[in-house]
């Protein structure tokens, strides 16, 4: 199928292909949602939108940031809709002088995984998995979080060229909100780099040509 | 540096990313900014006057991704009772809910009236407007200059864009006085004033702050200082301290950066 940039409303022939995220039914035919490029994956055609806010998704991975405390557990920006939840019992400490505060502040920030969104939306975090951790040091940028996974690329191909050509520590959360971690002109160089990446998320081959960029600056 | 629980009144965008802080500490004392700028070095400055035609002088100011737009509006009116002999100044500011997810509608807020005092203190206080040459009839007519100012999208630092946009569109804006039988006139300008404003973010003073270096301040200056390089008027905000050594060195700075608007951005 071509990859193709569709408007809201547009009909879209699926071409065999099973219906996608960003698609709907009706009367028969088949339509756009959003304004956005339309891809194939698995047999599946999606649509992936241009913009928008963060949807949060089952065992995404994301970056949260403490906006309140309740008695047993944090409550989260996450960029997304409603605020996240993320409860004592879903970490890996435990509770014993009774005070979240001591754990996570305010502002505090953390890498974290969705565990599960209710039927009444309400978003339930966690930080029991792998690699999931409270973020000290560093810097915080955001990006469109419908660009991330064009930042992460083919199997993490792109942020990895990123990580090995700058040195730069890099956490990508699904919500759009990017930690970085190294000196100062290394993190201004990623932070462009970003935000180039962001405005030629719809071209392809960025990859090389993100790569191209890093190289002629390594000489500076 | 953890936060106390009191600040949960903040709205989430209002809360700062607590190691956005420490790392914006960190750099500027290793000697660099977080956009890479020099510690006295502006953003670049553009000026756009006469954006409204129907105002009597407007300018439409970008201070790197800050954008305001300043409209003057030159109308009759009475005079107070004791300024009988005196135009009137009359300056407002507006954070339109547009520019940045952290501004309401509603009644201005406390920022809106702050931004607006000091811009206004800066012209009033430098004798910018000759208001004694804005009388119609003594006592009973004189010309009122609204000065009104719209944030349009906000990244920090708006009271240097909207003091500049002001005089900017100050010193284009014509007295309608055919209004009266008489012949139209530029208001009478005796100086221009620039306002510069630092943040302290640890023990470094920072011109012309962005949104991410404001929100991290500790303390804040604004020094407005005239052609001559005087200081004309300042204000000091947020809860942290200056010491003498660095309000010295801000008005050293604000003149210096003073001097290179007036040439570079406004030509005089």
């Amino acid at each position: 199928m071509e990859r193709k940039i569709v408007l809201p409303g547009e009909e879209i022939n699926l071409e065999g292909m099973k219906q996608g995220n960003g698609i709907y039914h009706e009367n028969g035919k088949y339509y756009s949602y959003q304004m956005g490029v339309l891809q194939t994956y698995n047999n599946y055609a999606n649509i992936i939108p241009l913009s928008g806010k963060y949807y949060p998704v089952r065992n995404d991975r994301i970056i949260g940031k403490v906006i309140d405390i309740a008695p047993s557990f944090w409550i989260m920006d996450i960029r997304g809709p409603y605020p996240g939840f993320l409860h004592i019992n879903d970490t890996p400490w435990k509770n014993l002088d009774q005070d979240l505060n001591k754990i996570l502040g305010i502002g505090d920030t953390v890498f974290l995984k969705v565990n599960e969104i209710t039927e009444s939306r309400q978003i339930w975090l966690s930080l029991k998995d792998a690699g999931l951790r409270k973020l000290e040091g560093g810097h915080i940028v955001m990006v469109q979080p419908t660009k991330v996974s064009r930042i992460i690329g083919k199997a993490g191909s792109m942020v990895n060229t990123i990580k090995e050509m700058t040195g730069v520590k890099i956490q990508l959360g699904q919500n759009g909100v990017v930690w970085l971690d190294g000196s100062a002109d290394k993190v201004m160089a990623v932070k462009k780099i970003l935000k180039y990446i962001e405005k030629e998320a719809h071209t392809s081959g960025l990859t090389d040509r993100v790569k191209k960029i890093l190289e002629e600056n390594k000489g500076d | 540096m953890r936060r106390k629980v009191s600040e949960v009144s903040k709205s989430a965008d209002e809360i700062v990313y607590g190691l956005k802080r420490e790392y914006l500490e960190k750099i500027c004392a290793e000697g660099s900014r977080i956009d890479g700028r020099k510690f006295d070095e502006i953003r670049t400055a553009v000026v756009n006057t006469n954006f409204v035609p129907r105002a009597e002088g407007s300018a439409e100011v970008r201070l790197g991704d800050t954008r305001v737009l300043v409209g003057i509006k030159i109308e009759q009116g009475e005079p107070f009772p004791d300024t009988p002999n005196s135009g009137i100044l009359t300056t407002n500011a507006e954070l339109l809910p547009m520019a940045s997810p952290t501004f309401e509608s509603g009644p201005p807020s406390e920022d809106a009236i702050e931004l607006a005092r000091v811009v206004d203190r800066g012209i009033r206080e430098s004798k910018m407007i000759d208001l004694d040459k804005l009388v119609i009839k003594e006592g009973e007519k004189v010309w009122v200059v609204f000065i009104d100012m719209h944030i349009l999208d906000y990244d920090g630092n708006l009271i240097d864009a909207c003091s500049l946009g002001a005089v900017a569109a100050l010193l284009e804006a014509k007295v309608p006085a055919s209004k009266i039988g008489a012949e139209d006139f530029p208001l009478p300008i005796n100086h221009i004033p620039i306002n510069v404003t630092f943040a302290k973010i640890g023990n470094t003073l920072l011109a012309d702050p962005n949104l991410e270096e404001e929100e991290v301040a500790s303390a804040r200056l604004s020094v407005a200082t005239n052609e001559n390089g005087d200081v004309v008027a300042m204000q000091k905000g947020l809860g942290g301290s200056i010491t003498k050594e660095e309000l010295f060195s801000a008005v050293d700075t604000s003149i210096k950066v003073g001097k290179d608007i007036r040439k570079r951005v406004l030509g005089k």
